[in-house]
């Protein structure tokens, strides 16, 4: 296990969507872990910096109430950031459960799981996120779980698929013929040879997660204040773009840069984990 | 095939009775009071009676399973309500909106596909050359772009800095022609930008499956040039799973569309799911919610009936 882990490592190394998503990652997370500890307070209004572009003090300028830019940022990837991971990790928890449950029961169970996944991968996830934020309000709880629920169709799909195909295969036959238990037999035997496949699902879904994520709370369906938020920051600087872009524009990057990365990175791990894709 | 089509057809009905049921338990599990949302909202302070009065009258004194009946009865006639905010009937007010939202959609989608297209074609055909780098770099970057940033960065740069669109609103094209192509021109740019990047990115990876294929091997045998290989045989081929995801681009556009018109305050289908769920509207959300899913269940429907229609080697059993 820990060999194939090295090798897969080794071969992710060669492709240059891996350097480059992860040295992008890596800065983005030191940002978020320790740029809270070194700017000043992300709330603090003065009135007197209004627009003020980048001095020592304020890396970035400040904003439409001279708050500084660079602390909201780094604030607010913690939110930004902290949601869309945690609603992968509900997404693909819950879905590979189902999905495995489905793949290995097969039956009614898999009937109704697979057609209500069917169901809910008909709503564009835009509308379903709006939907349930009105249903259950916006925190930035609520949110984690929305986005979550949004993305356990996808998970599930690939886990049932998988699931499907490892069931088929003799040694959880023989698995089954020395009688072992059906807990067993899914922990032990399907879900590591599914975990490629939802790897790569993670982190694509990833991506999407910190759009809608940032989407939302551009809308204000986010978290509300005095939290920061990446698309919070950028719907307040909104409204002043023609006195002071940068305002929207660091965000912006931010964001931009954020899911780029995440998306190669998620491009080079299909491309080293999925057999069809290898060449 | 025909059998398959009454299945397939039979399974979109439960799905849209499915649908419309989830929605509806789940509009009425929705926090608040519509009652005190009609009196003012949250700082108002109405009486008892004047509450229940607004209840009798929007039938929600009644039980749950008498208002689902009624509200079936209501979908048969193609009557979702009123709004409680403006009263106006939440039917007439969709069909105002919805155009306004095809405005910049079904340009946005002809824009994606123009664009996308040719691109993922060069990319292919130079794999692993700086031009294929470029677009497949290009491709990420622009459906990593959330939308508001896009549409914010060309307000900077086409209305703020060079002035030559309006930064936003909305006119009738039947009132004023000339400004109603001004004001599309930014929106349809940002919502068709993540899509493009998606079809060049599908574009590109269905030609090299092609590409690889045997019958491109036997047409350059038999002496075809390779521009007639690639146009005549090749590209007819790739083309398939491209178009027939033009369906699924629907998602991306809604989603898309929402935003965008939030920041170029464009009156659409987007701002109104919006105000409402600001607002609470209730009615408002429950039937903008249900179209929009229906029209992509719809849109799902015949995006697999086409699949079959256009390529023949997909059997229907």
């Amino acid at each position: 296990m820990i060999e194939r882990a090295r090798a897969t490592l080794r071969l992710l190394m060669k492709s240059p969507q891996f350097v480059v998503s992860i040295c992008i990652l890596a800065i983005i997370l030191l940002l978020t872990v320790f740029g809270p500890m070194i700017g000043p307070e992300p709330w603090k209004v003065d009135p007197l910096k209004r627009f003020a572009g980048p001095s020592a003090a304020h890396w970035l300028g400040n904003d439409e109430l001279g708050r500084d830019i660079f602390a909201n940022i780094s604030h607010g990837a913690r939110i930004s950031l902290g949601v869309s991971f945690l609603s992968m990790i509900f997404a693909s928890v819950v879905g590979a459960v189902i999905g495995m449950i489905a793949g290995y029961y097969r039956g009614l169970w898999e009937v109704l799981a697979m057609r209500g996944t069917d169901i809910m991968l008909c709503f564009p996830p835009m509308l379903m996120a709006i939907f349930l934020v009105a249903l259950t309000g916006p925190s930035a709880v609520n949110l984690i779980f929305v986005i979550g629920i949004l993305y356990v169709p996808r998970f599930a799909r690939i886990a049932h698929s998988s699931a499907l195909a490892v069931s088929q295969i003799q040694y959880v036959e023989g698995a089954r013929a020395i009688g072992a238990r059906t807990w067993y037999i899914i922990l032990r035997h399907i879900l590591p040879n599914i975990l490629a496949p939802l790897f790569v699902q993670f982190s694509l879904g990833l991506g999407s997660a910190i759009l809608i994520e940032s989407g939302l709370s551009f809308l204000g369906l986010g978290p509300p204040p005095p939290a920061s938020s990446w698309g919070r920051m950028i719907s307040g600087a909104q409204r002043y773009l023609s006195a002071n872009p940068y305002g929207v524009l660091w965000p912006s990057l931010f964001i931009s840069l954020t899911v780029i990365a995440v998306n190669l990175l998620g491009d080079a791990l299909r491309d080293t984990l999925d057999p069809r894709v290898r060449k | 095939m025909i059998a398959y089509v009454i299945r397939r057809l039979g399974q979109t009905l439960v799905t849209t009775f499915i649908v419309v049921t989830m929605i509806f338990f789940l509009v009425h599990m929705l926090p608040g009071d519509p009652a005190m949302t009609i009196l003012g909202g949250m700082t108002a302070q109405p009486t008892e009676e004047q509450l229940q009065a607004v209840r009798e009258r929007l039938g929600l004194n009644l039980p749950i399973y008498v208002q689902y009946f009624e509200y079936i009865k209501g979908l048969i006639r193609f009557d979702l309500g009123s709004s409680l905010i403006t009263n106006r009937s939440v039917i007439g007010d969709i069909m105002l909106r919805v155009p306004r939202t095809l405005q910049i959609a079904v340009p946005a989608l002809i824009l994606a596909t123009i664009v996308g297209i040719p691109l993922g074609i060069i990319a292919a055909r130079n794999r692993g050359r700086v031009s294929d780098l470029l677009i497949s770099i290009t491709s990420v970057a622009t459906f990593s772009l959330p939308s508001f940033v896009s549409g914010l960065l060309l307000v900077i740069i086409f209305s703020i800095n060079l002035r030559w669109f309006p930064s936003s609103g909305w006119v009738s094209p039947y009132d004023n022609f000339p400004g109603f192509l001004s004001r599309i021109v930014l929106p349809t740019i940002a919502l068709a930008v993540a899509p493009a990047g998606l079809v060049m990115r599908m574009m590109r990876s269905s030609m090299l499956e092609q590409l690889g294929q045997d019958y491109v091997t036997t047409a350059r045998a038999k002496g075809l040039i390779e521009h007639r290989v690639i146009y005549r045989h090749v590209l007819r081929n790739s083309m398939l799973p491209v178009v027939t995801s033009l369906g699924l681009q629907a998602g991306f556009l809604f989603t898309g569309s929402v935003i965008v018109e939030n920041v170029f305050n464009w009156p659409g289908i987007g701002n109104m799911l919006l105000d409402s769920v600001l607002n609470r509207d209730y009615p408002v959300i429950q039937g903008v919610v249900l179209l929009v899913a229906l029209c992509f269940v719809l849109i799902n429907l015949i995006t697999d009936l086409t699949y079959g229609l256009i390529d023949p080697r997909i059997r229907y059993d």
